[in-house]
């Protein structure tokens, strides 16, 4: 049977596509953002076992020379994260379909969907499929958070069962993007404009930082390419403040625009024909 | 409820009352009113039993008076005000909404209420909707209604209604509330997801996440209960229109607990006494009301028809289930508390069975649009309740993950057609996807609940146990400053010290 590396659940999520969704983080993520908020979700863990002796509630033990995880016993300190030096996580219940949808049932009727998403979730799209056929059933909806870096319109069941997408644009400019992501933003840019051009982009989203990045670039090149698209179904664009929280160490001195340039990048948005854009 | 042995006793509390420079002026009268009336003896019915059940705490009587001469509640019907005006008060039928406005603010000074406000204003959207024919102008006079209300009906018990259907005068209403938050009045949308659109029901949690009103109460629930329209009065009382409740007593499940020594003694001799007890007073006190005092012969409300006796009901209110719970549980040798395990939550189901049937048990000379039966009322809580959690809540501190904690309210919430509800305040997060809240809302009257709120955390506006107050108010009230609303005298026990302030937020780790 189909199982996934899942790193967390949360049941109640405001702020993953529209309206109160469970959203589940797959773990594993094949960009390396430099401002990445949960950098312990990128690896796979590695079973160096560094982490074990330092969980102070021994809810990791070692089997067979692999790292078990009592969800149980776990206080949520974060030691054994801290510890990692994998970008990894040995907080990591490995679910099958069936085990996330009797979860998700739990948080029926309170639930307008799910929202998968990471690490990066698309990675395990054979999973989501079987997960998003079960999850139509119950009448929920199905929003996926991705970076972009698969090729959506080469698996069309996985469309099928997909309501829409969440997407990062992380930079428009190719090196900018390679310096911030290790990745090259072209197959991006083409999801972007297929995954619009089918109705199925619900929102674009890009990490905004002052002095590195060329934030009025990026809004006003995205919102101009798509713009043409909104009249098929309305995307939102959420521009998010970079936060220091939960960045490495060596990115963590890096800082937000000020409000007023903040207020400037809704503007740009705003005239390229985005009418809904959230300041987060 | 208190009996003053000599006239000593009662000069100085006069007095204290006359001194008290945190008391505004009408807040000085009312009180030197109520104990000129609490210096007649309780009507017969409450005798020496009943009496050691007050003294141990186990009945209430929310210090409502010694000699009740108005009906605690009243819900007139405001509708025929304005179609055929008032004689009384020398009122012709409204025709524009000048009148309406006007007609509502006259004849609200006029109800009478345990608060000495009227706790029903009416569902004030349908009333003045009508009435509308420009809008700017109608928001100027709908702004101005709203302002008077609130200056002048000191007591965030004053409960207007809107929904199910969206009117212009109800958007007008939500778009003013979040621009003027006030604490009066205290709004409730009758919601029904088939009735009210999705677009007014999103402003309406919008606006409760910015100023904590309106909450929403699940309309197609109240509608079978009462066959028909309702209205929602007070704290969040379903009531008969044209009618209200006569009063209100309560008992306090956890000190009945406390006073048992088993879950047997419990079950077949404290809690039937309680209840049996509580009854005969309540009964006695509506007697005395209807039989011995003028008012359901010469009030112009009862002569005029906007009042009807046989739609007046009496509440059988109750608190503290969760200790209750706990305490039964201690005695049965269980580590199992209220909200968490399902076995203390079936205990209250269980519980709520035995005083429903008891209380249907009886039957009452009065109530005629009950069945001559009291109705159950999950009372949201009054001074002296430390360590007493509103109604069957689960008390603060002790709260499960948001869902679970729903479908366990939605347990409890069908015993009490006169009122019950849960509070919760949401994150900033929340107010950029109201849709949601409202998810949850849904989710939470599907799995049946009658009664839901949301306030924002880190608002001014708070619901401390059903009502509104400003956290400001209570720190002006804290210094001694006057504040004009009544509510926050009731709500500074609760909030300085029950701490409702630390309320379980919501937010997206739930």
């Amino acid at each position: 049977m189909i199982k996934s590396k899942i790193n967390k659940i949360i049941d109640s999520s405001v702020v993953d596509g529209p309206g109160n969704r469970t959203a589940i983080f797959f773990q594993g993520c094949n960009f390396n953002c430099k401002y990445c908020h949960n950098p312990e979700t990128i690896n796979h863990c590695v079973n160096c076992l560094k982490c074990v002796d330092n969980c102070p509630s021994h809810a990791l033990t070692v089997i067979e020379g692999k790292v078990i995880w009592d969800k149980n016993t776990c206080i949520d300190c974060d030691s054994c994260i801290r510890t990692c030096e994998f970008n990894a996580s040995a907080k990591i219940q490995n679910l099958s379909v069936e085990d996330l949808v009797n979860h998700i049932k739990k948080n029926i009727p309170f639930i307008k969907g799910i929202t998968t998403s990471g690490g990066e979730c698309t990675l395990q799209k054979d999973f989501l499929i079987e997960l998003f056929k079960e999850t139509k059933k119950l009448g929920l909806s199905n929003f996926i958070d991705s970076n972009g870096s698969i090729r959506f319109s080469d698996y069309p069941e996985l469309m099928e069962y997909t309501d829409a997408v969440m997407l990062d644009i992380k930079s428009i400019d190719p090196d900018e993007h390679i310096e911030l992501t290790s990745k090259s933003n072209e197959l991006v840019l083409e999801n972007a404009k297929y995954l619009a051009s089918i109705g199925k982009l619900f929102e674009i989203r890009t990490v905004v930082i002052d002095d590195y990045l060329d934030n009025r670039k990026t809004v006003y090149e995205i919102t101009n390419i798509l713009k043409e698209y909104q009249k098929i179904s309305v995307i939102r664009y959420k521009i998010i403040r970079y936060r220091a929280f939960g960045v490495r160490k060596e990115w963590e001195n890096m800082k937000a625009p000020s409000e007023e340039e903040m207020n400037n990048l809704k503007c740009i948005a705003n005239e390229n024909g985005f009418a809904n854009v959230l300041l987060v | 409820m208190k009996i003053y042995k000599d006239i000593n006793e009662t000069k100085k509390e006069v007095l204290d009352i006359i001194k008290n420079s945190s008391l505004t002026y009408e807040q000085q009268t009312s009180g030197l009113a109520k104990l000129a009336e609490n210096q007649l003896l309780y009507p017969d019915g409450a005798d020496k039993k009943f009496f050691e059940l007050v003294e141990k705490g186990i009945i209430c009587d929310l210090d409502e008076g010694h000699a009740p001469y108005a009906p605690r509640y009243i819900l007139p019907d405001y509708q025929k005000l304005l179609k055929e005006g008032c004689e009384f008060l020398r009122l012709k039928p409204a025709k524009t909404l000048t009148d309406a406005i006007n007609m509502l603010l006259v004849f609200y000074h006029h109800v009478p209420s345990i608060t000495r406000f009227p706790v029903y204003l009416g569902s004030i959207d349908k009333l003045l909707d009508p009435f509308i024919d420009d809008n700017e102008q109608a928001r100027e006079q709908i702004k101005w209604f709203l302002i008077h209300l609130d200056r002048t009906i000191d007591d965030s018990f004053s409960h207007a209604n809107i929904g199910p259907e969206e009117t212009l005068a109800g958007n007008i209403i939500i778009d003013l509330e979040k621009e003027l938050q006030d604490v009066t009045p205290n709004l409730t949308i009758l919601y029904d997801k088939e009735k009210t659109s999705n677009e007014f029901a999103l402003k309406c949690v919008e606006s409760s996440l910015i100023c904590a009103n309106p909450a929403f109460a699940n309309d197609k629930m109240f509608r079978q209960d009462f066959n028909g329209d309702y209205g929602i009065a007070s704290c969040y009382n379903g009531l008969p229109i044209s009618g209200g409740a006569f009063t209100l007593s309560r008992l306090r499940l956890n000190k009945i607990a406390e006073n048992s020594k088993s879950t047997k003694e419990f079950f077949d001799v404290n809690l039937l006494e309680a209840i049996d007890l509580m009854i005969q007073f309540m009964e006695s006190k509506i007697r005395f009301l209807v039989e011995e005092t003028p008012f359901f012969e010469s009030n112009f409300l009862v002569t005029e028809g906007f009042i009807n006796l046989d739609r007046f009901v009496g509440l059988f209110g109750m608190v503290g289930m969760h200790e209750c719970v706990n305490k039964l549980m201690e005695l049965d040798n269980k580590n199992l508390s209220f909200g968490k395990d399902q076995e203390a939550n079936e205990l209250g189901v269980k519980i709520l069975d035995v005083i429903k049937e008891r209380v249907d048990s009886f039957k009452s000379k009065y109530g005629k649009i009950w069945n001559n039966r009291f109705i159950l009322h999950s009372q949201v809580g009054a001074a002296n309740d430390e360590d007493t959690t509103a109604g069957t809540r689960i008390a603060i501190g002790e709260e499960i993950p948001l869902y679970d904690h729903l479908k366990q309210a939605g347990m409890f919430h069908k015993y009490f057609p006169s009122g019950t509800g849960d509070h919760f305040p949401f994150d900033h997060t929340a107010i950029e996807n109201p849709q949601a809240v409202l998810d949850i809302f849904n989710g939470g009257f599907d799995s049946g609940m009658r009664y839901i709120s949301a306030y924002p955390e880190d608002g001014d506006l708070i619901r401390v146990t059903g009502y509104l107050v400003k956290k400001s108010d209570l720190e002006k009230f804290n210094n001694g400053e006057q504040v004009s609303y009544d509510t926050i005298q009731y709500a500074q026990e609760p909030l300085n010290n029950y701490g409702i302030l630390n309320r379980k937020v919501r937010n997206t780790n739930d």
